[in-house]
């Protein structure tokens, strides 16, 4: 990576970010987009968590994460607060990998 | 706990995969400072990581570049929805954008008032972007000489995280669909396009769950 290469990655990167709230206001979303709106972070969290957790660079694979992934579950379903969710996760994984 | 105590949480421990980050930009030749920049001005894992992969692959930074750009799409996505939670003058509007990603747009979108949506958004951001920043420039340093945050299962953190911030959106039947479909869409297409597509096709997720009805409407 050169220096413009990282200046213009950032400068893009910020430009696509930036477009959503620099342009509220100029036009009011119908209830439909927002409700469009408000689906997107189920389906885009939902798809990071299962890439997360089942993907190896382009393959699927099923492994140790998707115990700690389970564990995190199960605490969230037990209302731990997020910092024991992600203590717990990691520790279920890390766990599992140091001694099977 | 409080929202605010919850951001601060979110944002260290994913802050601190920028210590992985940075030995993966040292590994591809780029020096500590150049870590460091990439986080501090890129700011979205996801387009950092395919950036460095193309060029440890022997890509040009040209296609570097292309390729973070195309997996920051979604971060427009996450601006929409964070529009009318980005408030007050516009260098303040300027400033917030910078922080609009998955994690902070995920934070933001667990809570129910829009007090609340704020505080988690600029809270987690600001504390991410400290700890993302701070933690790519030890990694490209020495990072090789740290734990690898894989022994310590840490690569299970984010997933994790993501998914405390989803299970509220699994209360609303249309939400529970965008998710299903949307992770169901991302894996399916994992094997068959580069890493990051999927997630920008699960977007699809979201159609699903327009035509779901919910249940109390």
């Amino acid at each position: 990576m050169t220096w413009p290469a990282i200046v213009a990655l950032g400068l893009g990167c910020y430009v696509l970010k930036a477009i959503g709230p620099l342009t509220y206001g100029r036009f009011s979303p119908s209830p439909a987009v927002e409700r469009a709106l408000l689906l997107i972070p189920p389906a885009l969290l939902s798809a990071l968590v299962a890439t997360g957790i089942l993907a190896r660079g382009t393959e699927l694979q099923a492994d140790e994460r998707l115990a700690g992934l389970a564990a995190a579950a199960v605490a969230i379903a037990l209302r731990v607060p997020l910092a024991g969710v992600i203590f717990i996760a990691a520790g279920v994984t890390a766990g599992i990998r140091a001694f099977l | 706990m409080s929202v605010r105590a919850d951001a601060i949480v979110l944002g260290v421990s994913i802050g601190v995969i920028g210590l992985t980050f940075g030995v993966v930009a040292s590994a591809a030749g780029m020096s500590p400072w150049q870590a460091f920049a990439m986080s501090a001005l890129v700011f979205t894992g996801a387009s950092q990581f395919a950036a460095v992969g193309v060029i440890a692959a022997g890509g040009s930074p040209l296609a570097a570049v292309a390729s973070g750009l195309f997996l920051g799409v979604r971060n427009t996505a996450y601006g929409f929805y964070m529009a009318p939670y980005v408030k007050g003058s516009l260098p303040a509007r300027l400033l917030q954008s910078h922080l609009v990603i998955d994690e902070t747009t995920g934070m933001a979108s667990a809570q129910s008032t829009e007090a609340d949506r704020r505080e988690g958004f600029i809270t987690s951001g600001i504390t991410l972007f400290i700890f993302w920043s701070s933690s790519s420039l030890v990694g490209a340093l020495g990072g090789d000489r740290l734990a690898d945050p894989e022994q310590l299962g840490l690569d299970v953190a984010i997933p994790a995280a993501f998914l405390a911030l989803l299970a509220p959106h699994l209360a609303r039947r249309s939400g529970l669909v965008a998710a299903v479909v949307g992770a169901g869409i991302a894996l399916a297409l994992t094997p068959v396009l580069p890493p990051g597509m999927p997630i920008i096709a699960a977007l699809g997720g979201v159609v699903a769950g327009m035509v779901t009805k919910d249940q109390a409407e």
